[in-house]
């Protein structure tokens, strides 16, 4: 099938204008978490008392509304409405986004993950969604430990990473659109792929999350630590929840997808299993994961250094991602570079 | 004395024991495997990239047969790799069984009593209604359907539910561990009874067949595996097909191949199949794969006697993007029966060739991996192959000791489009017919692989299961209010209804959000019985104890 120059023409533009919007919304987020109300440690560990004592849900709803809807309200607070524009942003980011990933799939063909520039757009894709998911489930009334307005203190630091990584992947990781290697030539990208994409996205969520977890913490062991930035974070334990929930979510397609490789790698490579590169990074970052599992049922291992396993996680699916793909010579180097 | 030093020494073996099977063992066990895991990322292995750890040692000539010693290039057939992870079995086999023990029990125990104090739970919700112990137990239990219940009566017309639920997640955390000592156990019986092969194949009709270990140009067999009683079958390569791309990128592969096994081999029915990378022939046990292909000049050479000689040997590709190829195509003379002059006047044409030749000067390299315009550049020698000596030769080079020791000769250098050719000064001619393409063949056989595709899903289902349930418990108590049990001791029923409804929950498992599903059901369990008091749910945000508990 040819390529469609004028359809990949477009899936360029858009993926440049989504980088700009990214970066447009991580601003605005960024506004809003340096010029909001702190969340002093001390007003938290008082609503944390009074949701213990019996009035879970004193947190003001003000904000219970859908993300995406920016309403001028005059007696919002001028950083509230910048945080309001941001998650409206993201909206719209995501949209082109997707736009520039349907168009390339369209001019191509094919699936649009076959090289590690759409891998990398893709994985970010997820990444966005998985935090819109977040945000949008946590303004049901029925949550009433953090509101989406505390939470969205966190969209800076989603989209930072995300915007980085969609910068590597639209420069030093461009591939022209063209039509897939044999190899690939299988209905397989579809199932493996697919899985890893979303697999890898959430855990880059839950990554985050357990990064700032971990500069939570050490802010309310003392308060005095990174005062301005500590304190406008979510309480910890939003955020160990947030990275263990999303973990666990996520953990069983992870797998899918590792066992999903390896029956492919069955019908392609003459064996289920054979420690390329790939594979061992892969299997490490699955066995960081199982490690941090463990640690959240293993007395003395919650909290930090659970975070710090996660975060290890992280790092493994990230060398497994840019390393093992451009660095090391495998049977997976499919990069298109 | 000696009793107390067996019995210490039972304490000790105890105590190894309780610790190899702690969790705490088990997470620094997995955390070391993923570590010890590592180098085999970063280094490239002797079973992945032969070409790699020799151009490792090439680059670190030092550090690289240390980190050879030390097995960093063989890292999962190591000693110590393979000791982590045969310690984590070990200890996950001494988890495994006590907790299913455990299990099984706790499968046929009723439901925790009740508490004395439910308020101290870390849900907990409380309700007077107007209804009485029995039509909120009622209601209690219909609510409470799908969980196991347990009902105790605890005297003074108190009664109490204690329900649990969730008991799949320790089965899916069970079937998950033991699908993954499953997997480990078919994965080293794989390697043991399995085999993988390596064979090249003319793409002119000729053909392969698994009759035993002497067909395939390597071998790899397991441990258990001594060559014979292959499954019998063979294939027959009839063509091949490659696309590209305008950028030389190729866009399919394609071999048109027949095959026998079983019965057709007995009366010799060939059947047809489009091999293709990702699509494997699967025959008797075993499969075919198509792994790479490449190109065999044709060679024919008319001696000066007049007899002549066609071959064509593949070449090995050299650069995969441009397919130029280097290779010896080799002839012994004909006609000569004095064994002493055939060796003497043997014939190699060694050199490159090119599927899409292109020359700078004299010097050949190729543009394109397809057959466009394809020529050689050869060097003829003659004399001493010494193919003779018995010992094993490239079918890729000759033997350069021969030519150092002046046994073979260089008598011509030439480039050859094809259909032209070239005279010797003894009057030999080489023809440059043409070119056939040939495949790479891999076989591999792996008795044990459809039981590691079944460990893998029940992997996948047991940790979903494991994951996603949650195990939780709850108690329902329900007596009479403090002053209806006081003036009506007996319980006679007579005495105006006011229900003290209390209710406790709790998550055995660290997985927050028991919360939603608890204030939905505790306000059913309060509220459908009729008027009550505001529910009051003393742990909004019950994480704060969740997470020492
Ligand atoms: C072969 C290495 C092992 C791997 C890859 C592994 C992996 C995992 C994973 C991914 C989980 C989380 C999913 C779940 O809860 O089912 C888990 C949970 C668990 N594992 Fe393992 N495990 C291994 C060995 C062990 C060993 C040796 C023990 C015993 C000491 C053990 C005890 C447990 C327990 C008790 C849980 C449940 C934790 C909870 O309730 O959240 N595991 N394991």
């Amino acid at each position: 099938m040819p390529i469609n120059q004028t359809l990949s023409g477009y899936s360029d533009i858009a993926f440049t204008t989504t980088v700009a919007l990214y970066l447009v919304a991580m601003l605005l987020y960024f506004v809003e978490f340096a010029y909001g109300k702190p969340r002093r440690a001390v007003r938290e560990r008082e609503s944390e008392l009074t949701a213990v004592g019996g009035a879970g849900g004193a947190v003001p709803s003000t904000t219970a509304k859908t993300p995406g809807r920016v309403e001028p309200e005059p007696r919002r607070p001028l950083p509230e409405r910048f945080g309001g524009m941001a998650v409206a942003m993201t909206v719209l980011s995501l949209l082109v986004h997707a736009f520039s990933l349907v168009t390339r799939g369209l001019a191509v063909g094919r699936v649009p993950w076959g090289n590690l520039y759409e891998f990398g757009s893709a994985i970010c894709l997820v990444a966005v969604v998985a935090w819109l998911v977040l945000l949008y489930r946590q303004s049901r009334p029925v949550r009433k430990s953090t509101t989406s307005t505390q939470l969205r203190g966190l969209g800076g630091f989603v989209l930072l990473p995300t915007v980085l990584l969609l910068f590597l992947s639209g420069t030093a990781l461009y591939a022209r659109a063209s039509p897939l290697p044999p190899a690939l030539q299988s209905y397989w990208i579809w199932i493996h792929v697919s899985a890893a994409i979303v697999s890898s996205g959430v855990l880059l969520f839950a990554g985050v999350a357990s990064v700032l977890f971990m500069l939570r913490v050490r802010h309310e062991n003392n308060p005095l630590k990174m005062v301005r930035f500590g304190s406008r974070l979510p309480n910890s334990q939003t955020l160990d929840r947030l990275a263990y929930r999303t973990t666990v979510l996520i953990m069983p397609v992870w797998t899918f997808a590792i066992v999903a490789g390896a029956i492919w790698a069955e019908a392609a490579w003459g064996r289920f299993w054979g420690w390329d590169p790939k594979e061992t990074s892969a299997f490490i970052a699955w066995v960081f994961y199982a490690c941090y599992l463990h640690a959240r049922a293993t007395a003395g291992w919650r909290g930090t250094r659970a975070a710090w396993v996660n975060i290890l996680g992280l790092a493994a699916m990230l060398f497994n991602l840019l390393f093992v793909n451009l660095v090391i010579p495998g049977m997976h180097s499919y990069s298109g570079l | 004395m000696r009793g107390s030093v067996f019995s210490d020494a039972l304490a000790f073996l105890r105590n190894t024991w309780r610790g190899l099977t702690s969790m705490r063992t088990a997470l620094v066990l997995l955390f070391l495997l993923a570590l010890a895991a590592l180098p085999g990322a970063l280094l490239p292995q002797w079973s992945t990239s032969r070409n790699g750890v020799q151009d490792y040692f090439d680059k670190h000539p030092t550090i690289a047969p240390v980190l050879d010693e030390l097995g960093a290039f063989n890292v999962f057939g190591s000693v110590w790799f393979s000791a982590i992870y045969v310690l984590l079995f070990v200890s996950l086999v001494g988890c495994l069984v006590p907790r299913t023990g455990e299990y099984l029990r706790n499968m046929r125990a009723r439901p925790v009593r009740t508490p004395r104090n439910l308020a101290r739970m870390p849900h907990h919700s409380q309700a007077t209604v107007d209804s009485s112990v029995d039509e909120a137990i009622a209601v209690a239990r219909k609510r409470l359907r799908g969980w196991r219940v347990d009902e105790r009566d605890e005297g003074n017309g108190t009664r109490s539910l204690s329900a649990e639920r969730g008991y799949l997640r320790e089965a899916g955390n069970l079937v998950f561990h033991f699908a993954l000592l499953g997997l480990l156990v078919v994965m080293a019986a794989g390697a043991m009874y399995g085999y993988e092969g390596r064979v090249i194949v003319k793409a002119d009709g000729s053909s392969f067949c698994n009759s035993g270990t002497y067909n395939y140009d390597s071998f790899e067999p397991g441990l258990r595996v001594d060559g014979t009683g292959l499954n019998p079958y063979c294939v027959r390569v009839n063509d091949f097909d490659v696309k590209y791309q305008p950028n030389g990128q190729p866009k399919s592969f394609h071999a048109d191949v027949d095959y026998q096994a079983g019965e057709s081999l007995d009366n010799d029915v060939w059947k047809p199949y489009g091999l293709k990378v990702n699509e494997p022939l699967r025959l008797a046990g075993d499969r075919v794969y198509l792994t790479g292909n490449g190109y065999a000049p044709v060679f024919t050479v008319t001696f000066p006697n007049g007899a002549k000689r066609t071959s064509s040997v593949q070449w090995k590709p050299m650069n995969m993007q441009t397919f130029l190829s280097q290779g010896a195509t080799k002839f012994s003379p004909p006609g000569m029966p004095d064994e002493q002059r055939r060796q003497r006047n043997q014939l190699a044409i060694t050199g490159l060739f090119a599927p899409t030749a292109s020359f700078e000067g004299k010097v050949l390299s190729s543009k394109f991996p397809d057959l466009r315009d394809p020529a050689v550049a050869i060097d003829v020698l003659k004399g001493q192959l010494g193919i003779a000596t018995g010992e094993g030769q490239s079918i890729f080079s000759i033997d350069q000791s021969m030519v150092e020791s002046g046994k073979l000769n260089r008598v011509a250098r030439e480039n050859l489009r094809v259909g032209e050719q070239l005279r010797l000064d003894d009057g030999t001619v080489i023809h440059f017919d043409g070119v056939k393409r040939f495949v790479n063949l891999q076989i591999a056989h792996d008795p044990f692989q459809e039981y590691a595709l079944v460990f893998a899903i029940a992997i996948i289902v047991g940790l979903g299961a494991s994951l996603s349930i949650k195990r939780r418990r709850i108690w329902v108590r329900a007596g009479p209010t403090d002053g209806a049990a006081r003036t009506s001791p007996d319980g006679s029923g007579t005495a105006p209804t006011s229900t003290l409804i209390e209710v406790g929950g709790l998550a055995r498992t660290d997985q927050a959000g028991y919360g939603e599903e608890f204030t939905k059901l505790s306000g059913d369990v309060l509220g459908k019985s009729g008027h009550h008091s505001a529910p009051e749910d003393s742990h909004g945000s019950a994480s704060a104890r969740e997470r020492n508990s």
